[in-house]
């Protein structure tokens, strides 16, 4: 992995966050419901006659046309740089989906919805997984070097 | 109107996520890596949606009942066990390797990389795993309590 400098952006990052604050309690207004990218995700690929799949669907399709809708404002598509390789990926990509299915929960649903409701589980999960993020990313640049 | 109105919430949620930088995995790496090229952007991040979403909640609970649906559907379960927190380590490792979480990854879709799809893909290989071996593990346990009873 090579890490790559990135620009510290406080303005942009505290309105994107509010956005997605915005969108979270727009959803519990509307459908009572918590916005956690896990459940809308695994909502979708588990298809169903549930009842929750047409409005899982529609906010995940609604997720995919956001950085269309970046590209419309501002002429640019927003920066993806992916400092990780493919194998990489595949394998942090499996363990992310193991660990939000048994967590019931990630960033979204644990780190905002639920530390917003000062939910405990949601409280321990988040200490759990950024300690655990940390962890890795310590051992991954400083110990192995990468 | 249950449709139009989540699609809009998608799109703000994904527009929110792209602007804010936690669809980009170095920049999601970097904050993590405080003894290297640290970047504290995701703070920001983090402290807008929650501020946002604490007092929102706030508002919004105090009603009967959402706009569209007869009830509010909140997590009852307030049990601390070892799956919630296992499963919180396992996603923390995986983030830490790949540097994109399922809240950051979906909306990225929209720039249609292929790295963003690989990662889409093995996330949703990890979730049917997971999901099949709870159900084996619970047809087991499913078992044992039919023979102790």
């Amino acid at each position: 992995m090579i890490a790559i400098d990135t620009i510290f952006t406080p303005w942009q990052s505290l309105a994107g966050g509010a956005l997605i604050g915005v969108a979270s309690v727009l959803l519990m207004l509307t459908l009572g419901r918590i916005m956690g990218a896990t459940g809308i995700l695994a909502g979708v690929l588990t298809p169903t006659t549930h009842p929750d799949t047409g409005w899982r669907l529609a906010v995940l399709v609604g997720m995919i046309s956001g950085p269309l809708a970046v590209l419309a404002l501002t002429g640019q598509m927003p920066e993806i740089q992916v400092p990780v390789s493919l194998p990489m990926l595949l394998v942090g990509g499996f363990l992310v989906g193991i660990g939000v299915t048994y967590g019931s929960g990630c960033t979204s649903g644990h780190g905002i919805c639920g530390m917003a409701r000062l939910s405990r589980r949601s409280i321990a999960a988040t200490v759990t997984f950024m300690v655990t993020t940390g962890l890795t990313v310590f051992i991954i640049r400083h110990v192995l070097g990468a | 109107m249950r449709l139009f109105s989540s699609y809009l919430i998608g799109l703000i949620f994904g527009i929110g996520i792209s602007i804010s930088g936690m669809a980009n995995p170095a920049k999601v790496l970097n904050f993590f890596d405080v003894a290297g090229n640290w970047d504290p952007s995701l703070i920001f991040v983090m402290g807008g949606a929650l501020v946002v979403t604490f007092v929102g909640y706030r508002a919004v609970l105090r009603r009967a009942a959402p706009m569209i649906e007869a009830k509010f559907h909140l997590p009852e379960n307030r049990n601390l066990d070892a799956r919630l927190l296992g499963g919180a380590a396992v996603f923390g490792i995986g983030w830490g390797i790949a540097g994109f979480c399922p809240g950051g990854a979906s909306p990225a879709l929209g720039t249609g990389r292929f790295d963003v799809i690989a990662f889409v893909a093995a996330l949703t290989a990890g979730i049917f795993a997971a999901k099949a071996m709870m159900a084996l593990t619970g047809a087991r346990a499913a078992r044992v309590l039919r023979r102790e009873t």
